[in-house]
């Protein structure tokens, strides 16, 4: 019981974060690696460059999207065949 | 035009099937695998045995495996939204994301929060601290499910929201209407306790791994108590949740249930298909083929879980597309065409009221509106050709569903018979069940799967039941572009899954902390 008040009174974010990070095994190093990697490859490629924003490139302002959202559902209802 | 749109609507919407079945492999192992890990410290907690605690230790790390390869492989299908669904995506506005949103910010910070104290803080902090934060780390994964389950309930029973045509969105204004729907807390319920059920057929997999290894026998006993007794239990709960779900969906989505029981003529006291073949000689929904080549029904349940009612009348396909039938609040079901007209009129509304409002015209626009509002139950409706249309793929569904349900009778049956010979201290010498139990992991990622594929495919053509079909919903992009990034998803995704089992082989072969 002595001993867990200690810890508690000694316990700290900052050296949680820092022993954890620093004594990591290999393999916690390996997971990182991907998770960052990964994170990279969706923010930095995938996002940008396969998945833009569509109706921005069809109209800047809010009401310029409605409209053509709008343009797009009565072109596509079949009271238009 | 209409062949370009399709073409990106099927390649569109396989990506996403694609997507969400890569990121579903992740997440019910991380909900179930949770709950198990913080048993099993409480375990150590309560009774101070090492033993537990090193069997705890070892199970968060491969939860932390799993969680790592895992995390954030939902957000592509936040980026498939604004690309490929950009029609939906403006449409649902904040309804959608608003629960998305409270997912990320509470949830997901919740989860991750407690996670690093989970890791790092062994020793650290105390042992009740550290449960507590195991337990935590278990309720933040629960409440990212809950949310997003929200938000995929409200697909399926769109409530609590009005529909603005000048800014075109579906705008929230009953928050707790869509937050306690009926739908959203027992998909919820549903889905998290077969999740559970997921992770305790992972945790025992592995645990006979090393029995029949005969390594870490102590461990691994130890690990199949909680995970058959936690198991049983879950696969009990998704049973009668699964109840539950057949109520909702005979409530709200009287196709996707004739789609699921492959019913095609609705019929008073109908019974639960438990076994059947379907004809594929059957080719539209009203010639006289009959639907099946065999089947085993179980009398009058279909009508007892639909309706709470052994004679109620369950709708068939050909009843919901013709109509005519008695819906339980005692109004008349409308047929197809019926329906088609009111979303026609909705969308000759919608046009007039662009042009009213660009002529200034507001008496007139306000007029538009209220008939749009009027019909907008059925709005979806009118981008539909014809009555078949409305009906989903009925043996895709169909199969899903029932080799779903069979692979959960399995379990139950599996995890009684695992606990029962782990009491009797049998489990040891049985190597066919440690066969068994290893790959009977494989059929619970499977019925898991399948789960998805019943509550999607099932609700074909919708993306917004009645509301929105696909069609409707996807972007005009080019589908070589969605076909581009199918192939490199299904790319990065392989690697991400190789990397994952390598990861996660290697640290099961060096196994627990001796």
């Amino acid at each position: 019981m002595t001993t867990e008040v200690q810890q508690i009174e000694k316990f700290n974010w900052f050296k949680m974060f820092w022993a954890g990070f620093t004594t990591m095994s290999k393999q916690s190093r390996t997971l990182w690696i991907i998770v960052i990697l990964k994170l990279f490859i969706m923010f930095a490629i995938l996002r940008p460059i396969f998945f833009p924003n569509f109706l921005k490139s069809q109209a800047e302002d809010k009401a310029g999207q409605a409209e053509y959202v709008r343009e797009q559902m009565i072109e596509r209802s079949k009271s238009q065949d | 035009m209409d062949l370009l749109l399709n073409a990106t609507v099927n390649w569109s919407r396989a990506q996403f099937a694609l997507t969400a079945g890569y990121h579903w492999i992740f997440v019910p192992i991380t909900l179930g695998l949770a709950i198990i890990m913080s048993v099993m410290e409480t375990m150590y907690v309560k009774t101070g045995d090492e033993k537990w605690k090193k069997t705890a230790k070892f199970w968060q790390l491969i939860f932390g495996i799993n969680f790592a390869i895992g995390v954030a492989t939902g957000i592509i299908l936040e980026f498939q939204f604004g690309t490929n669904w950009s029609n939906y995506s403006l449409f649902v506005g904040d309804i959608f994301g608003a629960p998305l949103a409270i997912e990320g910010i509470v949830a997901f910070f919740l989860e991750s929060t407690f996670i690093t104290i989970m890791f790092f803080g062994w020793n650290r902090v105390s042992k009740k601290m550290h449960l507590a934060s195991t337990w935590l780390v278990t309720l933040g994964a629960s409440l990212s499910a809950y949310w997003i389950l929200v938000a995929n309930a409200w697909m399926q029973y769109p409530v609590g929201m009005e529909f603005n045509p000048e800014t075109m969105r579906n705008e929230m204004v009953d928050f707790w209407a869509i937050v306690k729907s009926p739908v959203a807390i027992n998909k919820f319920f549903h889905t998290v306790t077969s999740s559970w059920g997921v992770g305790a057929a992972f945790v025992t997999s592995i645990s006979m791994w090393y029995l029949l290894k005969k390594r870490h026998v102590d461990f691994a006993l130890r690990s199949i108590l909680i995970a058959s007794v936690f198991g049983f239990t879950a696969f009990l709960l998704v049973a009668l949740t699964g109840d539950g779900s057949a109520y909702e969906v005979t409530q709200k989505q009287p196709m996707k249930l004739a789609a699921m029981e492959g019913l095609y003529e609705g019929k008073e006291g109908a019974g639960l298909v438990a076994i059947g073949l379907l004809d594929p000689k059957k080719e539209k929904y009203n010639d006289d083929v009959d639907p099946y080549i065999f089947k085993i029904e179980i009398p009058k349940l279909l009508s007892l879980m639909g309706y709470r009612n052994a004679n109620a009348f369950v709708p068939g396909i050909k009843d919901v597309v013709d109509g005519g039938y008695t819906l339980p609040d005692g109004t008349t079901a409308l047929s197809f065409h019926e329906k088609k007209e009111k979303g026609l009129v909705a969308h000759q509304a919608l046009a007039d009221f662009q042009k009213a409002k660009s002529e200034g015209r507001e008496t007139d626009a306000a007029n538009y509106e209220k008939v749009i509002r009027e019909n907008y139950n059925y709005f979806g409706y009118g981008f539909l050709e014809k009555e078949e249309d409305m009906i989903p793929d009925v043996p895709l569904t169909f199969y899903a569903f029932h080799t779903m349900v069979m692979v959960g009778g399995y379990f139950l049956l599996f995890f009684a018979v695992v606990w029962y010979l782990h009491r009797k201290k049998k489990l040891e010498s049985m190597k066919w069940l440690h066969h068994v139990g290893i790959w009977s992991f494989a059929l619970a990622v499977l019925a898991s799967q399948l789960g998805w594929v019943v509550a999607e495919v099932g609700r074909q053509p919708w993306t917004i039941q009645d509301i929105l079909p696909v069609q409707a919903a996807a972007s005009a992009v080019p589908a070589a572009n969605v076909k581009t990034t199918f192939f490199m998803f299904a790319f990065l995704f392989s690697i991400l899954l190789i990397a994952e089992i390598m990861i996660m082989v290697r640290q099961i072969k060096k196994g627990p902390e001796e």
